[in-house]
């Protein structure tokens, strides 16, 4: 194997893995708070639709990114509005954020699918996303706001004891993942592809929820593991160059094969499992009056 | 004499219980005020009150002189009152220094927190270890980080919820000698506890609650354990004690070398536990929770196969490897510490929930039907010889009230006729009436030739009922101390740790 071809498969594995590392860093924010949301996939897409519409109908990347990220805030707010203050379901409201998303971007993009546009330097967004993950981690091991978050998500019943605002911190967090979920899309759609296509992030959002777990909650794991599912993806291209001769369906299974298999061995270690999961995560909090 | 805090009609209603009743009393500044009554009397709900955790249907609180709205924790800690919980707020996984910053409102430095709560820990005589993980202190050590969590913030007013129930004797004496320090230096304490014995000793003052209504307001050193019983039950109780001695040879169980080996942090493993138990015989697993007495437990019921090693012989069959289903075919009978979920269905008839745990009867089915008029017949048995206080056995379990759900779940078992029963905290919880009952059907349980374990933090009812207790401590047993010559300050030194 030649250094170019080496360089090459780096790059690609860099491009392409950037928007599981911002959605999946959002989401174990979310997550580190004690909710779990489900609905990173239609999140994403919604994003990714929104950013191109408008640039489309603009031409201009900062309204683009802008209202991207608007539709985050607005379909996470939604989401936080309907878990933590009518107290519904999280995993149900959680998929039917995923389902109405997927619907959602289809009906707004369908005059937009295949429009071509320029797409913008990824490699800003690369480094942003390494940023983030250092950032992240710096806040919740570090300031007492991340500590508060923490806190949180251990035990809701005690945070709300002391006189923390758990509802107020769960919107925050749940917000910050929606964001970040609408940039994973929106790098999609506008530096990734760059184009529209329905159904585009291709189930990336589910990968992002799973190296959420795979990560044990940690930012750093997080991003070692962004890029072992993110070279998974990749690995079909070069093992096809190779001239490994399997179908192409085989290798586009590979990074949910790969969850799978790492879901499996992470939960085999209950302990470690429950050393390192938050305590309220899943559980609806509910002030006793 | 100068009132700190005044409850002026204070009301609040569940759905089906009335918790406070046009409550009103006053606090004295520096003082240690009582707030004495039975479960379920209201206590918890009016300090969850004055800490904001709880909104009042009705009535107000005054704070020196002036009218307080309390709205939440945030705002009564901004009025100088802070909180010690009965089961504490604290982050298991994080540090205790984490926890103590999580405690303050003002943001400070690590360097400076050290400083602070050393300060405290030296003045007070606690001490704290900052970067140990909570999940790795003991109970008594948990209510220190509480406490000097509380202190962190200088509160004027220190509610402490029940602050007794998980320590051991020398860690109450320690804890008053703390608390007496505290109102010296201008503290106000308000101390809850259905301990009577506790309030004569500490407290200043006391207000007697029942039902949800103030029954009296009293200078605690005119009062007697007796004279408060009395007017916090409305009753006298008469107490039945275990007097009788074994009268059989034979063994019924025996523990040889029991230990467990496990990795997870939050359970504590056995290490070494022998004893033997007669016919007849009640014998009492005393200590402060958490010294391993869920494991022993698992152990013994062997619902979820926690791994051990030592044998377990039950009149010469060793069970070490039988089910819960096999084991209870042996005429052993368990009731669980927790009733509701474990014991009980709640959302299930009490009929089915007999069935719940005597499935192994083979009366109870015809093939693969339920046999309900036989369930029936014995679920009303089970409620007519139990006093269970419930109008037909068609009432969901979660419907009844601790007390008679008790009754309900040990009659149940007792009348299954075992030959061994093994009971977790049967009296945790309840009111005075049921714990009255039960502790005589378990006495007399026993001089018909039934076997008991009870694992209990309650040190009284063990020593009214049993005729041994050993003491668990870090997951090592005592060695077993007769009942009737018991030296108390023996069994408080075990229960710290100190075996001979």
């Amino acid at each position: 194997m030649n250094i170019d071809l080496l360089v090459g498969i780096l790059n690609i594995v860099l491009i392409s893995t950037t928007p599981l590392v911002f959605a999946g860093i959002g989401e174990l924010v979310t997550e580190k708070s004690g909710v779990l949301n489900l609905g990173l996939e239609g999140l994403m897409l919604v994003g990714a639709v929104t950013g191109f519409i408008t640039l489309v109908l603009t031409g201009n990347y900062f309204y683009s990114l802008f209202f991207s990220i608007i539709s985050g805030v607005i379909l996470s707010g939604i989401f936080a509005f309907l878990v933590l203050n009518l107290m519904t379901n999280q995993i149900a409201t959680g998929l039917a954020l995923t389902i109405f998303g997927i619907g959602l971007s289809a009906m707004l993009g369908k005059k937009f699918s295949g429009t071509p546009i320029e797409g913008l330097n990824p490699y800003y967004f690369i480094v942003i996303s390494f940023l983030l993950v250092f950032m992240v981690s710096y806040f919740l091991s570090k300031t007492k706001s991340g500590l508060i978050v923490r806190a949180v998500g251990e035990n809701h019943n005690s945070a709300y004891s002391l006189g923390y605002n758990v509802i107020k911190t769960r919107y925050m967090t749940i917000i910050f993942g929606g964001v970040m979920s609408s940039l994973a899309g929106f790098y999609i759609s506008i530096c990734y592809a760059p184009m529209w296509q329905e159904g585009m992030t291709a189930g990336r959002g589910w990968i992002a929820l799973a190296l959420v777990v795979f990560a044990t909650w940690k930012p750093w794991r997080l991003l070692v593991g962004a890029y072992i599912f993110g070279g998974v993806a990749i690995m079909q291209m070069n093992l096809q160059a190779i001239g490994v001769k399997l179908p192409g369906q085989f290798f586009n299974m590979m990074p949910y094969l790969a969850t799978i298999i790492v879901l499996v061995f992470i939960s085999s270690n209950k302990l470690r499992l429950k050393l390192s999961a938050p305590a309220s995560l899943n559980i609806t909090f509910e002030k006793n009056q | 004499m100068q009132t700190i805090v005044e409850f002026q009609n204070i009301c609040k209603e569940y759905p089906g219980v009335v918790a406070n009743n046009n409550v009103s009393f006053k606090i004295i500044k520096q003082s240690i005020h009582a707030i004495l009554g039975e479960n379920g009397a209201g206590k918890s709900t009016l300090v969850k009150i004055l800490y904001g955790h709880v909104k009042p249907d009705k009535g107000q609180i005054i704070i020196n002189t002036d009218l307080a709205t309390i709205n939440s924790p945030n705002m009564a800690q901004s009025l100088g009152i802070n909180m010690v919980f009965q089961h504490f707020s604290l982050f298991e996984s994080l540090t205790v220094a984490e926890n103590l910053i999580l405690g303050m409102s003002e943001k400070i430095s690590l360097s400076k927190l050290n400083l602070k709560s050393e300060t405290i820990c030296n003045k007070y005589g606690f001490n704290l270890n900052l970067n140990s993980p909570i999940s790795s202190l003991s109970v008594g050590q948990r209510q220190s980080v509480e406490i000097v969590r509380s202190l962190l913030n200088n509160p004027k007013i220190l509610i402490m919820d029940e602050p007794t129930s998980v320590l051991t004797p020398e860690e109450i004496n320690k804890l008053f000698k703390i608390i007496k320090k505290l109102v010296a230096d201008g503290l106000t304490v308000i101390f809850i506890s259905h301990k009577l014995e506790e309030i004569i000793n500490i407290s200043d003052h006391v207000t007697i609650m029942r039902n949800g209504k103030v029954v009296s307001n009293l200078n605690t050193k005119n009062e007697d354990p007796e004279s408060l019983g009395y007017k916090m039950l409305g009753y006298k109780v008469s107490i039945t004690k275990q007097t009788n001695n074994v009268n059989y040879l034979e063994n019924v169980l025996s523990l040889n070398n029991l230990s467990s080996y496990s990795q997870d942090p939050f359970t504590t493993n056995l290490n070494k536990i022998n004893f033997n138990l007669k016919k007849g015989q009640i014998f009492g697993i005393a200590g402060v929770a958490g010294n391993g007495q869920k494991e022993l437990m698992e152990i013994l019921l062997n619902e979820n196969d926690f791994e051990f090693k030592g044998d377990i012989i039950f009149k010469n069959i060793n069970i070490n490897k039988l089910s819960t289903f096999q084991r209870k075919s042996l005429s052993i009978s368990y009731v669980t510490e927790q009733r509701l979920g474990h014991s009980a269905v709640p959302e299930m008839s009490l009929s089915e929930n007999i069935l719940l745990s005597m499935s192994h009867k083979s009366d109870f089915k015809k093939g693969d039907f339920i046999n309900f008029d036989k369930i029936n017949s014995y679920a009303n048995d089970v409620i007519k010889n139990f006093n269970v206080d419930t109008p037909s056995f068609n009432v969901k379990a979660g419907k009844l009230s601790g007390g008679n759900l008790q009754k309900f779940i040990i009659g149940r078992e007792i009348m299954s006729n075992p030959e061994l029963l093994i009971l977790s905290q049967p009296t945790w919880g309840i009111d005075a009436g049921s714990e009255a009952f039960i502790k005589k059907s378990l006495i007399e349980l026993s001089q018909r030739g039934v076997s008991i374990i009870i694992i209990s933090h309650d040190l009284d009812e063990l020593l009214e009922v049993c005729h041994n207790i050993s003491v668990l401590y870090e997951g090592s047993l005592s060695k077993s101390l007769n009942v009737e010559n018991i030296d108390i300050t023996k069994l408080g030194k075990y229960m710290g740790g100190l075996f001979d």
